[in-house]
């Protein structure tokens, strides 16, 4: 099995009108064996911009801890520097490029990002673990049942969802995708970007 | 003030001899300013050549740093060639890692720093130039000048070089925040025909405009003779 596998996620991130969501389960696992049920795996980088970390958890702390802490320092250079909030293309191309960075010995992770736009409009961008992106404008996701997601987003996602829709639909998709993944679940969280603010709820989910 | 290799030193009265120094070479080079218009912003620049037999044509004075911003200079062309180079390299570098252009401000802040760098550095002396920068991104049309010492301003019009106090007065009484780009050009040509030695043509000027297409566009002989004939 991938070592991208070992650990177990489950993110799925949605674009709506003027509003995005993005979602992941929180179990933390080794194989088989679930660990805890309190994992992260999506962190905030700004009100309009979150980024989901699906892979290996080791890589996924590293990276966000990188983010965090270097490029934090960078980030709040950059905004000083440049009088303004990084934009979600920017910290995708930026993300894209430390990954690729470690081409030869990357960070077992398949991120994926999801913002707002300076018009409100929704962002998305998922990529492998050397940072080769894709962007999409409806949905993009990302770890160890990205069939069962895939399906569910394919015959549940409509065009120009308001949030209160989107996050019902994202929810919808993410518990019953996990529920046919013996490698993630066991409650989820999830995030719904509008222009006006972040809204985060966790959800409850099968614990068998 | 004897040459060595040491660092820039004050001097009693507190001042930065090799700096001023710096000063009087932008200051006794060729002409160029810089006019801010409501929808972008133009640079002009006197290439008077010293014979003429040198190929006009192949002198370039303006430079294009990204598609959106351009640099002019006066004072020490070789020196000026320096910037360009470490300036276009900064903004490739910036492209690599966040996928856009660079914006104007940063271009200017990271040029002066280097400027800067050659003001402390040891074994190396102050840029002979000043630079006027044109560019137009997210926070709309710009203009910078740089100073050898790393001083950098955002102006409304400017000029340096030879002449510069006149032609900063002339652009004063000129200015007006409202006008179009196309007033600006000639406002520029008008201010540059004032002190200038001999018969301006489209062979001794050079003019560099960038619009809201964001795109810097160094003119060609004829595109310049055409906005020439226009103010005659």
């Amino acid at each position: 099995m991938s070592i991208l596998q070992h650990n177990g996620a489950a993110i799925v991130c949605m674009a709506g009108k003027n509003c995005v969501a993005i979602a992941s389960d929180t179990r933390f696992g080794l194989s088989q064996q679930t660990v805890s049920c309190d994992f992260q795996k999506v962190f905030k980088q700004s009100d309009r911009l979150f980024v989901g970390l699906a892979g290996l958890a080791t890589d996924v702390q590293t990276l966000r801890n990188t983010l965090k802490f270097k490029r934090e320092p960078a980030l709040a250079l950059y905004e000083l520097r440049e009088e303004r909030v990084m934009k979600p293309e920017a910290f995708a191309a930026l993300l894209s490029h430390m990954l690729y960075e470690k081409r030869f010995g990357p960070y077992f992770v398949e991120p994926v990002v999801a913002g707002l736009k300076d018009d409100g409009s929704p962002f998305l961008c998922g990529m492998d673990l050397i940072g080769a992106p894709v962007y999409t404008d409806d949905y993009v996701v990302s770890g160890t049942c990205t069939p069962n997601l895939n399906g569910m987003c394919e015959s549940m996602w409509r065009p120009d969802m308001g949030p209160d829709e989107l996050f019902e639909t994202i929810s919808q998709c993410l518990l019953a995708s996990v529920d046919r993944d013996a490698l993630s679940g066991w409650g989820a969280t999830v995030h719904v970007l509008t222009p006006q603010g972040v809204t985060s709820k966790q959800l409850k989910g099968r614990m068998d | 003030m004897e040459a060595g290799y040491g660092l820039t030193t004050f001097s009693p009265s507190g001042k930065l001899p090799q700096l001023t120094s710096a000063m009087t070479a932008t200051n006794e080079g060729k002409t160029s300013l810089g006019i801010k218009a409501k929808n972008g912003v133009v640079l002009c620049t006197d290439k008077k050549l010293s014979s003429k037999l040198i190929e006009s044509a192949d002198v370039h004075k303006l430079e294009k740093i990204t598609p959106s911003c351009g640099f002019v200079y006066s004072g020490v062309g070789p020196d000026y060639r320096v910037l360009v180079k470490k300036a276009r390299k900064q903004a490739q570098a910036y492209y690599l890692t966040y996928r856009g252009l660079k914006p104007i401000r940063a271009l200017v802040q990271d040029t002066a720093a280097v400027c800067q760098e050659y003001t402390q550095s040891g074994g190396v002396r102050p840029f002979g130039v000043s630079l006027l920068v044109a560019g137009f991104d997210d926070e709309g049309p710009q203009l910078f000048q740089v100073d050898p010492s790393g001083a950098f301003f955002g102006w409304q019009a400017s000029a340096i070089g030879k002449n510069s106090k006149n032609a900063k007065s002339f652009l004063e009484k000129r200015y007006n925040e409202d006008v179009e780009l196309d007033d600006a050009i000639h406002t520029a040509l008008l201010t540059m025909r004032e002190g200038f030695e001999g018969e301006m043509n489209e062979h001794n000027i050079e003019l560099g405009v960038i619009g809201e297409d964001r795109v810097f566009k160094v003119l060609t002989p004829a595109e310049v003779k055409d906005y020439l004939d226009e103010s005659n």
